[in-house]
């Protein structure tokens, strides 16, 4: 399969993204809405629920199924209210010693006035820094699309858990072929450069865990992503605070180092 | 005799390059200010002779074998003379010892890959170490396309080191400068304790014809300058550069190490 061909099952309309596992993975899920600060930003949903006789916090980007819900979640790109609700889960996740498990699957941040306005810059970084400080075990799934800063927002983690189809990479594949050879339809090609691939960020170091999907169906996915996800936070939750910080730090810091 | 002229962007006026470059590179007629190499930028802020540079011989290599990477670095190498797009070091600031580093435009417009992640990142470790306040130029275009996610994951990387560097009790100024976007918006240059521009920068995370594309329509006078920044309270105050060193001197003075006995518990 090329890249771009991931690039096509990342974005499929009807792929399985993270509230459809979050469906499947957890119990007593109870939604939680808002920044405090503007707004509640439907690109980003959270929340707390029962997963495997523990609380966890759960964040996922959504895109929502129907037309509408589409436009009601601006198509999955999140805006600097959706970011911002992302930290305040993750602060109280620390609060009460529970994990944080983050899904990811956008095209990318929103683009506009609005979000300019309001520090869409500003709110990546402010959770980039602020993930580096938070006391309890951050996983990251990357299930869909993961679009360069927009996504990076939810991917400061002790973990992460990439699905075999799911892509992650710097800029859109059409945007990469735009500027190199002025003509984005030549993304196949820009995406075998740009090294997206699941594969390609386990041997960067980036993925810690690859999981395949193989022919089988959402449900038996599900089930096996619970189980890795039960697996890696046993191994987390065995970690001290100060101990998992500073190896939170050391996974990043050896990228490119 | 004929000397090389620059041509200011905003007010059309052609005047001698050298003495441009001897006036702070502001314009005489109409005050706006032409980019600075990163060179030219610490002269102007460094107390003479006192910049030490650090990791100075560090090289960006094709570790994706991208198109015409390697093509790119030998041109910005040769335009600029510097190794990379941001030259990192210790400076004194009106006899305050600080690190620094200076992100260049021209060299890849500036762009973040690895080396300047690395760079960095190094340089807040050391200051962290030696308990050293960090004062950060930024000027970019955002993340290097040609080292992908690697470019990508330096902003979580530098994020890292100033986590560590702040929790410390450090200081750490970002000054914005033209043009300053993208991944380097969204990290590091938003991250400072104090956060200064030049004025009249262009400081955003999407670029402007991303935005006029997606929303279909043009972007309003002054969207994404500076002034718009202070206004949406996003920077602490603009400084200009008649008064750069002077009021970085100052923020440094404010900020100096209180002895133990005076620190709250």
């Amino acid at each position: 399969m090329s890249a771009y061909d991931k690039v096509t099952l990342a974005r499929a309309s009807d792929r399985a993204m993270g509230s459809f596992y979050m469906e499947q993975i957890l119990d007593h899920f109870v939604e939680l809405h808002g920044d405090r600060r503007f707004g509640d930003d439907g690109a980003i949903c959270g929340g707390v629920g029962i997963l495997n006789g523990e609380p966890v916090t759960c964040i996922t980007m959504k895109r929502g199924d129907s037309l509408e819900e589409r436009m009601k979640r601006n198509f999955g790109c999140p805006s600097p209210e959706g970011y911002r609700k992302a930290l305040r889960l993750m602060k109280q996740a620390e609060k009460f010693h529970r994990p944080v498990i983050c899904f990811i699957g956008s095209p990318g941040a929103y683009c506009g006035i609005g979000a300019e306005e309001r520090g869409q810059g500003q709110a990546i970084a402010e959770n980039l820094l602020e993930m580096f400080g938070i006391r309890v075990p951050i996983i990251t799934v990357v299930i869909g699309e993961g679009g360069s800063g927009g996504a990076l927002a939810l991917s400061v983690c002790d973990s992460m858990i990439m699905f075999d189809n799911a892509v992650y990479s710097v800029i859109s594949p059409e945007g990469c072929a735009s500027i190199l050879w002025k003509d984005s339809s030549r993304a196949p090609e820009a995406a075998e450069v740009l090294r997206l691939t699941a594969g390609d960020l386990y041997s960067m170091g980036i993925a810690d865990v690859i999981l395949q999907e193989g022919y089988r169906t959402n449900e038996e996915l599900a089930a096996e992503l619970k189980a890795l996800l039960i697996r890696e936070l046993e191994r987390l939750k065995k970690v001290s605070a100060p101990r998992l910080l500073a190896s939170r730090y050391e996974k990043f810091r050896k990228i490119g180092g | 005799m004929t000397s090389e002229t620059v041509k200011c962007k905003k007010c059309g006026g052609e005047m001698d390059a050298e003495m441009v470059a001897k006036h702070r590179k502001i314009c005489p007629r109409c005050g706006n200010y032409f980019r600075m190499t990163a060179r030219e930028r610490i002269d102007l802020v460094t107390d003479g002779k006192t910049f030490r540079e650090l990791d100075g011989t560090l090289v960006s290599r094709d570790v994706l074998r991208f198109p015409d990477y390697e093509k790119k670095l030998e041109i910005a190498r040769l335009e600029t003379g510097e190794n990379e797009a941001v030259i990192t070091g210790t400076a004194a600031i009106g006899g305050h010892p600080c690190a620094l580093f200076v992100m260049d435009s021209v060299f890849m417009m500036g762009s973040m890959g690895t080396v300047v992640g690395e760079k960095i990142t190094r340089l807040f470790e050391y200051a962290t170490e030696k308990r050293l306040p960090v004062i950060g130029f930024t000027c970019s275009g955002g993340a290097r396309m040609q080292e992908g996610v690697l470019s990508l994951m330096q902003m979580a990387k530098i994020s890292g080191a100033i986590r560590w560097h702040s929790s410390a009790g450090l200081l750490y100024i970002a000054v914005l400068t033209d043009p300053t976007t993208g991944g380097v918006t969204a990290s590091f240059a938003m991250e400072g304790d104090i956060i200064a521009a030049e004025p009249g920068a262009l400081i955003g995370f999407a670029g402007q014809r991303v935005i006029e594309q997606t929303i279909g329509q043009k972007l309003p006078e002054g969207f994404q300058k500076s002034e718009f920044q202070l206004e949406h309270g996003f920077c602490d105050l603009l400084i200009g550069r008649v008064n750069m060193a002077q009021t970085l001197a100052d923020l440094l003075m404010l900020h100096k190490e209180q002895p133990k006995e005076r620190r709250n518990a």
